[in-house]
């Protein structure tokens, strides 16, 4: 799978995208996500680790604390091939139009 | 170090063809200029049809006939705007969940009377994620997203 395809499957889980959404205000530790959703600490800590492995999430020991921030690397992934994407799209539809006038 | 992401795409592009032209090349031949690749269907892509009316369909034909929907038309303003809704996600399959669909707004600026500014803006394409097996309530909701991604921009900015 390509990056983008795989931050896309990471977010399909709706307990990710919640887990994704609660780091984009501020970065948290594993207990202070489980203690906040009704999910247990084990399943916490494997949603992390997909997400991490799509690059959505990043870890940093703080302290005893281990805690965990959003990864720009995993959205810019999609980004980035939405843009060359639609930059070969438009760089065709410029050459169509001015050829077949 | 500071970091800014972009969560939208943007795109332009200046051609030496009418408004009316521009438009009529971008929504009604579609086919020509679409990297061929990205399709939905089995077979190879035999047209892309833009329904020339708000509320329209915006579908793949295959070769062997079948029709695929890529999404709908949220605004069909001829000559100067469309906008469509995309309801692919990442392995371009069609994903009818408005939620997880992604916007396309492309304007149609003339220049000169024979020079045309095409801009393309690609919004909420973060919103494609694979349909989950089981959508719990509160959590993959209209909004989700939005909400999501104001904040994890922030983050970076």
């Amino acid at each position: 799978m390509e990056p983008y395809q795989t931050a896309l499957a990471a977010l399909g889980d709706p307990t990710r995208r919640l887990i994704f959404e609660r780091l984009a205000s501020g970065p948290l530790a594993v207990g202070q996500l489980a203690d906040e959703l009704p999910v247990s600490r084990p399943a916490v800590s494997q949603h992390l680790k997909v997400l991490k492995e799509a690059r959505l999430v990043r870890d940093r020991a703080v302290g005893t604390r281990r805690l965990y921030s959003v990864d720009p690397v995993g959205v810019r992934a999609v980004r980035d091939y939405m843009d060359e994407l639609w930059g070969r799209a438009l760089a065709n539809f410029a050459r169509v139009v001015e050829e077949e006038q | 170090m500071t970091e800014t992401l972009s969560t939208e795409v943007h795109r332009s592009v200046t051609v030496n063809a009418t408004q009316e032209r521009a438009f009529d090349v971008f929504t009604g031949k579609w086919l020509s200029w679409w990297p061929l690749e990205h399709h939905i269907g089995a077979t190879e892509l035999a047209d892309v049809v833009v329904e020339p009316v708000t509320g329209g369909r915006w579908y793949e034909v295959g070769t062997d006939g079948t029709e695929c929907d890529w999404g709908a038309v949220l605004a069909w303003e001829p000559h100067g705007r469309i906008v469509l809704s995309w309801h692919l996600n990442g392995d371009w399959e069609y994903d009818p969940d408005p939620a997880h669909a992604s916007e396309v707004e492309v304007r149609f600026v003339a220049e000169t009377p024979d020079r045309t500014r095409v801009e393309l803006v690609h919004r909420n394409f973060e919103r494609h994620a694979h349909k989950p097996d089981q959508v719990r309530g509160g959590v993959g909701g209209e909004g989700g997203w939005g909400t999501i991604l104001t904040g994890y921009a922030a983050a970076f900015v």
